[in-house]
C-alpha cells in the first residue's frame, strides 16, 4: 500500500506531530475555557516548533519557542487576567451564528486541497538539506534584507509605544 | 518526505484560525485564532524555502514572528481599553458604526 520510502522516521515524527497540532488547534477554537484554549495554543505553537526542525530552520524554531511560547502566550495569560475571565467554563464565548464558519472553513480547505494537489501533487523535498546556520541567516538579515529589518524594527517601536499609550490609565 | 504534506497541515491550521476567526465573540480568543493563522503562514515559507533549497523563507518567518509579537501587544491594549470602557470583551457588542 505505501511506497517504501513512506514508513521513513521524519514521516512517523510529521504524523505525530501534525496529529496533535491538528487536535490542539481544534480544542483551541471549540474550547469553552479561555485559558484552556490558552493553553492548547502552547500544544500547537510548540508543534510548529518541531516541525520547523523538520524542516532543518533550528534557527526560526528556537525564536518560535523564546517568542511565542515565553512571550506572547505570557501577554495572552495577562490579557485573559487583566479582562477577569472566568477561571471555569463560559457559555457565551461563540457568536450566535458561529456555524456559518464550518462550511466557510471546508470551503476553503477544500479550495485549497485541490490547488495544493494540482500544483504540487507527489513532488518530494530535496533528500539532504543543509541546515541553515544562524550565520547564513543572519547574512540574509543585514544584507539583502536589511531595508525590511529596518521597518520591522520601527514597526516593533510604533507597536510598543503604541500598546502604552492604549493601555495606561489618564 | 512531500511537499505537499506540509502545505496541507498549513492549510488545516489556516483552516480552523479562520473558522476560530468567524465563531468567536471573546476578543481574546479571536486573537489566538489569527495566531493560528500565522504559524500556518510560517509553515508554508519554512516548507518552500527547504524545497528552493533557499534562505528567504526563514528570514521572512522571522519577521512574521517579530510582527506578530508586535500584533498580539498592541491588539491586547486594544482589549484591555475595551474592557475598561464596557466591561465586556464581547466582538458583537461594538456596534456603534452600525447605520
Amino acid at each position: 500500500m505505501f511506497a517504501s520510502d513512506v514508513l521513513i522516521a521524519q514521516n512517523i515524527g510529521f504524523a505525530i506531530i501534525a496529529t496533535i497540532m491538528v487536535v490542539g488547534a481544534l480544542r483551541v477554537v471549540t474550547t469553552s475555557n479561555v485559558v484552556h484554549a490558552a493553553l492548547w495554543l502552547v500544544v500547537v505553537l510548540a508543534g510548529a516548533a518541531a516541525q520547523y526542525i523538520l524542516l532543518a530552520a533550528e534557527f526560526v524554531a528556537i525564536t518560535q519557542v523564546l517568542v511565542y511560547i515565553g512571550a506572547v502566550m505570557v501577554l495572552f495569560l495577562f490579557g485573559t487576567m487583566l479582562t477577569r475571565a472566568r477561571i471555569g467554563a463560559e457559555s457565551d464565548l461563540n457568536n450566535k451564528n458561529w456555524y456559518f464558519g464550518i462550511p466557510v472553513a471546508l470551503a476553503l480547505f477544500v479550495a485549497m486541497a485541490m490547488a495544493l494537489d494540482s500544483g504540487f501533487g507527489s513532488q518530494k523535498m530535496p533528500a539532504n538539506p543543509a541546515v541553515a546556520t544562524t550565520q547564513e541567516i543572519s547574512d540574509q538579515i543585514f544584507g539583502p534584507y536589511l531595508l525590511p529589518f529596518w521597518a520591522l524594527s520601527f514597526v516593533l517601536l510604533a507597536a510598543v509605544v503604541g500598546a502604552i499609550v492604549l493601555a495606561r490609565r489618564d | 518526505m512531500l511537499v505537499n504534506q506540509f502545505l496541507l497541515l498549513a492549510a488545516v491550521l489556516f483552516c480552523i484560525g479562520v473558522y476560530g476567526v468567524i465563531a468567536r465573540k471573546n476578543a481574546v480568543l479571536v486573537l489566538m485564532s489569527i495566531e493560528l493563522i500565522l504559524n500556518s503562514v510560517n509553515i508554508n515559507l519554512l516548507a518552500f524555502s527547504m524545497r528552493n533549497g533557499s534562505l528567504d523563507g526563514h528570514t521572512f518567518a522571522l519577521y512574521i514572528i517579530a510582527i506578530a509579537a508586535a500584533e498580539v501587544g498592541v491588539g491586547l491594549a486594544m482589549v484591555l481599553l475595551m474592557y475598561r470602557n464596557r466591561r465586556s470583551i464581547d466582538l458583537d457588542e461594538l456596534s456603534e458604526m452600525k447605520g
